[in-house]
């Protein structure tokens, strides 16, 4: 297996963009991260494209040879792929552009993610999203995402001290870094009170617990270790690349407050990396509610279970905090564009790891780590990049 | 859901049939033709649940997808049945009546509809036992 580095990202503006079409938004993160490494289209081999639900969104599949050929390489007849596995499909499209590199298939590989949310009504969007959970035995009885998210919460309110101001103060805290990220939907703070007088969504989850809906595309682009410095002087290595799948249901897992895919791939990525909880800098994590933030923080091992409401309170995954988590602004303040969200936590890890990330810079960050999840926790795909 | 989908569901929707292996014990609901303990080794036969379960956890869902948006608010949980499985269901009864370990029992109810005049659908719901 051959050493892999990101030599060049880029990602557009995320928010409601009723004035760009699907292939435009992807189009536009692709030039940018083309741009960043310096390579022309024809030095492409293959692309990876994450994408949940373009069928649905917009009425358009075959995307990965839509995609190819906006991007002008129809006539280069390149291997482009869609990947699909809901919110992380992004994060299965680096993955897999990471294996192909890697195993001396291919040199030079687009990672991308898309999705257009804003071209359907409210109650289609969501009721999309709750395909990511099991349609016939979630969906059809009425669960809806924020649904299954918030009986996440209501288990785990009940077995752990956390309390409503310590979930809250996530948003806060993402919010906040949005605020200092120019890509970002919404860029500018909140409070607890905020939050706490939004409207209910599913109890306890309330309007600001949940991230939003969001167009928006990302791409980055990967090439050997050993060729990276003929595009860059700033390569970011990929030290561990690793996924994990669980029940599709959330009630048929082991533990409804654990998400054992992402201790099986947090684990697993930690072990490849030869590294610690204690050695990363800093972590983009699956914030799609502001529950999944707490679990992920303690199902990736960086506290012990029930401990991360106190961390969250206490700031220490604050920007200036010992391990800043979700330094993008997360999906929350970020926006969640669902196929892109796992190439857009890449892209800020690389920013920040080579000290671009403006006012949101986590000093002398040199080991990121990024955690994408599928569903409620079906399947998440963990990576640990380093300079 | 299409009609299809729907009907061809109708035996585990109206009356909570599923299977158990009978190599390790294991009820499945919704039912499993494949023991993940015991794979191959597995016996499979069918069993119909009795039907009452305890709330496991809960919500009240107050925006909703298209087919459930005239229901709101309504009351979804998972409910893990006597015999061991789980499955996630609306409860009857007010949002503040719902609490973890709260005993429940099946009751045959309108789950959702496509649209004003379009095709009803049934299955299990749950309320308080008595
Ligand atoms: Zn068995």
């Amino acid at each position: 297996m051959r050493d892999v580095a990101v030599i060049g990202v880029g990602c557009t503006p995320f928010g409601e963009k009723w004035e760009t079409s699907f292939r435009h938004l992807f189009i536009e993160a692709g030039a940018l991260a083309l741009d960043d490494a310096q390579v022309a289209g024809e030095q492409i081999d293959a692309m990876y494209v994450g994408n949940m639900s373009a069928g649905r969104f917009v009425e358009q599949e075959h995307i990965g040879a839509l995609i190819a050929d906006y991007a002008g390489l129809a006539s280069h007849h390149i291997p482009s792929t869609r990947v699909e596995a809901a919110c992380s499909s992004g994060g299965l499209a680096f993955r897999q552009a990471v294996i192909a590199v890697a195993s001396g298939m291919e040199d030079i590989v687009v990672a991308a993610g898309v999705e257009k949310m804003t071209d359907v009504a409210t109650g289609a969007s969501v009721d999309t999203l709750a395909g990511a959970a099991d349609r016939e035995w979630e969906g059809f009885v009425g669960a809806t995402f924020p649904g299954l998210y918030a009986m996440l919460a209501t288990d785990y309110m009940h077995r752990y001290p956390l309390t409503r101001e310590q979930l809250a103060q996530v948003a806060v805290k993402n919010h906040y870094n949005g605020a200092r990220n120019p890509i970002a939907q919404f860029q500018q703070e909140i409070t607890i009170d905020t939050v706490l007088k939004s409207s209910l969504v599913a109890d306890p989850l309330r309007l600001f617990d949940c991230s939003p809906i969001t167009d928006g595309a990302a791409a980055v682009i990967l090439a050997p270790l050993e060729r990276a410095r003929e595009f860059t002087d700033t390569p970011v290595r990929v030290l561990a690349s690793a996924q994990a799948s669980d029940t599709i249901t959330l009630h048929d897992r082991r533990d409804i407050s654990t998400l054992d895919a992402t201790v099986a791939a947090g684990r697993k990525a930690f072990s490849i990396a030869g590294l610690t909880p204690k050695d990363i800098n800093l972590v983009e994590v699956h914030d799609c509610f502001t529950i999944a933030e707490i679990c992920a923080i303690e199902d990736l091992g960086f506290c012990k279970k029930g401990e991360a409401g106190k961390l969250t309170e206490d700031g220490v995954t604050s920007l200036h905090g010992s391990i800043p988590v979700n330094t993008s602004g997360g999906l929350k303040a970020c926006g969640h564009p669902v196929g892109a969200t796992g190439i857009k936590q890449v892209y800020e890890v690389v920013q920040q790891l080579r000290g671009e990330a403006g006012k949101r810079q986590v000093s002398g960050a040199k080991i990121g780590m990024t955690h994408n999840v599928g569903g409620t926790g079906a399947t998440v795909a963990v990576h640990i990049l380093g300079v | 859901m299409s009609v299809a989908r729907f009907w061809r569901k109708i035996p585990q929707r109206y009356n909570l049939i599923g299977t158990q292996c009978t190599t390790c014990g294991r009820y499945f609901f919704p039912p499993r033709t494949f023991c993940p303990e015991c794979r191959r080794a597995g016996n499979i036969v069918d069993h119909k649940f009795r039907g009452y379960g305890t709330v496991v956890t809960h919500t009240v869902i107050r925006t909703a997808s298209e087919q459930f948006e005239q229901m709101t608010p309504y009351v979804l949980a998972i409910v893990e049945l006597d015999e061991g499985p789980r499955i996630t269901a609306q409860i009857v009864c007010e949002p503040e009546e719902v609490f973890i370990g709260m005993k429940v029992t099946p009751v045959f109810r309108r789950i959702a509809a496509d649209g004003e005049s379009g095709v009803i659908h049934y299955g299990t719901k749950y309320v308080p036992a008595e």
